[in-house]
């Protein structure tokens, strides 16, 4: 069954129409890559989804229940976490204290203690900084801390935002292979990136957007074959 | 020997006033980087209510009992407590996200509104009032040959302990973290979690109940109120406000640093130079404090989001 599922989405920004009529399905248990270039709403898409913004018009059922108009913070216990663009980390909080942030809707004093022990062996670098203020983090070990404070709340779908961006060809390969990582765990992903290489690299299924709409929609392998994706976002041909 | 103490009590005694309004200031500016210039109005309300209570159970003279003083505190903090939450409510949650000068207008909508009610018959009247006496002003002991009174003590007592305890709930508290996320952004503290409405509540209640222990606390000191609307309590709010600027506007601990930096110049200004140019010391703390460290003493740069 569908875990989510966008049905006919528009998001206006003013007079600007960044979403037109935008659907996609999300499976339980895959990742789904939604690849585009620069401006091309995907951003929009994640905001929306978990609330930030709010659509003119569509639908999103997750889980079967539509979430439309439902506060961002209740989407947190519903199990939707939001690893959002430019990490959004707090930097005025300590590195532990953002972890604890990832964990704030859960009570489970034991699960989390879990996942946090989870998250600081995915990225070992934040153990030895766990009491630094997360400001002083390299723009890397941010991001880390950023995906490893969305695992805390233990999500059954995480949206992931960019998590290449401006990231070293070393550090970006360590991300993807914890992203496939976390979803064998059981995690459903909803990946949006601008490194189409990479992400229908480790993706189940992808979806292309182009000026707030899907133009194509395949199997991962499928579309890192096809003339039109290898062309405009791979750089071949 | 004397008068230096005696200086420096009174300073750290009405910094810690200072300190405990400027933290309601900086607080707020913190969680929504707006100036709530009704703040020193809650004050003034504090005041007024711990007047209104202490009158109203007949409570007067140096044989009070001590309870008497506490149920004062707590009544005045509960009711400015649930004064802001309302304000919040009503006044700017509703503009959250329009821009600034809307919020800043609605601010000073409400100081208004807050001293004109204030003069009603019903509530304190226009006639300045003379708060009963809870506390003994008789030294409680000597030190150095001042004499300290238990007014003196009960307000720096009272004042550190209320910082204290806001020092704890900011720092180490789940509710406390979820603040300082909030203040750092509210989209991402949101995708947390966090519920952030409730949280900007929680921050008016919790600056109200210290500015309205502030204003018991400046009753007992000086008994003489002025009345609701009157330019003293403007004033007093100006220099809490000054405080937390020095300190470093939207920093907790800079708040209570300000309070008794401004509180100990003003004091040492007045008895070692002048008493008629105590106001002018404090702004030109500011003035410096502006000049050489424009984020106030412990404030981090940051870039001003417009
Ligand atoms: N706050 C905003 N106000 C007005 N327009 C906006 C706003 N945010 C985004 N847009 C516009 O909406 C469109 C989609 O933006 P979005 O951020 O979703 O793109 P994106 O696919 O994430 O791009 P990128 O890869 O550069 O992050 C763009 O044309 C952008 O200019
Ligand atoms: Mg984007």
């Amino acid at each position: 069954m569908a875990l989510l599922t966008v049905k006919q989405l528009d998001v206006h920004y003013g007079a600007i129409h960044a979403l037109k009529g935008l659907s996609l399905t999300v499976e339980a248990g895959q990742i789904v890559t939604l690849i585009g270039s620069n401006g091309a709403g995907k951003t929009t898409t994640l905001k929306t989804i978990s609330s930030l913004l709010r659509p003119t018009s569509g639908d999103i059922l997750f889980d079967g229940q539509s979430i439309v108009g439902r506060p961002t913070h209740e989407l947190v216990r519903l199990g939707i976490a939001h690893a959002p663009e430019g990490r959004g980390i707090f930097a005025n909080l300590t590195v532990d204290e953002n972890l604890e942030m990832g964990a704030y809707v859960r009570r489970d004093k034991v699960g989390i203690a879990a996942d946090r022990e989870r998250a600081l062996t995915l990225f070992p670098r934040l153990r030895e900084r766990l009491t630094q203020s997360a400001g002083t983090l390299s723009g890397g070990e941010q991001q880390m801390l950023a995906i490893g404070r969305a695992l805390l709340a233990r999500p059954r779908l995480l949206l992931l935002d960019e998590p290449s961006l401006g990231l070293a060809p070393q550090v970006v390969r360590t991300i993807f292979d914890i992203i496939r990582d976390i979803n064998a765990s059981g995690t459903t992903i909803l990946l949006v990136e601008q490194n189409a290489h990479m992400a229908l690299g480790v993706a189940h299924f992808g979806y292309v957007l182009e000026v707030g709409q899907i133009v194509m929609a395949d199997r991962a392998e499928t579309l890192a074959k096809s003339d039109e994706v290898r062309k405009a976002y791979l750089g071949v041909g | 020997m004397a008068k230096l103490l005696q200086t420096l009590f009174d300073g750290v005694a009405v910094g810690s006033l200072y300190a405990l309004i400027a933290l309601g200031y900086t607080m707020v500016y913190g969680i929504l980087q707006f100036i709530n210039f009704a703040h020193s109005d809650i004050f003034m309300t504090g005041a007024w209510i711990a007047f209104v209570i202490a009158k109203a159970a007949g409570w007067a003279g140096g044989d009070t009992p001590i309870w008497a003083s506490l149920v004062t505190l707590l009544g005045s903090m509960i009711f400015c407590g649930l004064l802001g939450f309302v304000i919040e409510r009503l006044a700017y949650r509703p503009l959250r996200g329009a821009p600034r000068l809307n919020v800043l207008i609605t601010a000073i909508g409400v100081s208004l509104f807050l001293e004109n009610t204030g003069q009603l018959e019903v509530l304190f009247g226009t006639q300045p009032q003379r708060m009963p006496t809870l506390l003994s002003s008789e030294p409680l002991f000597r030190i150095g040959g001042v004499g300290l009174p238990l007014v003196d003590v009960v307000v720096v007592l009272v004042a550190v302990g209320l910082m204290l305890l806001l020092q704890w709930l900011v720092f180490s508290t789940r509710l406390g973290r979820a603040m300082r996320a909030v203040s750092f952004s509210i989209p991402v503290a949101s995708l947390m979690g966090v519920n952030v409405d409730r949280v900007v509540s929680f921050t008016f209640v919790v600056g109200s109940a210290l500015a309205a222990a502030a204003g018991f606390l400046y009753a007992m000191k000086y008994p003489g109120l002025n009345q609701p609307a009157h330019s003293t309590w403007i004033l007093l709010g100006l220099k809490c406000f000054v405080a937390a600027v020095v300190g470093g506007i939207g920093n907790v601990r800079g708040a209570m640093l300000g309070g008794l930096l401004i509180g100990c110049v003003e004091m040492f200004g007045a008895a070692y130079l002048s008493t008629s140019l105590r106001d002018v010391y404090v702004f030109s703390i500011l003035i410096l404090v502006l000049l050489f460290k424009p984020t106030g003493l412990l404030g981090k740069a940051t870039v001003e989001k417009v």
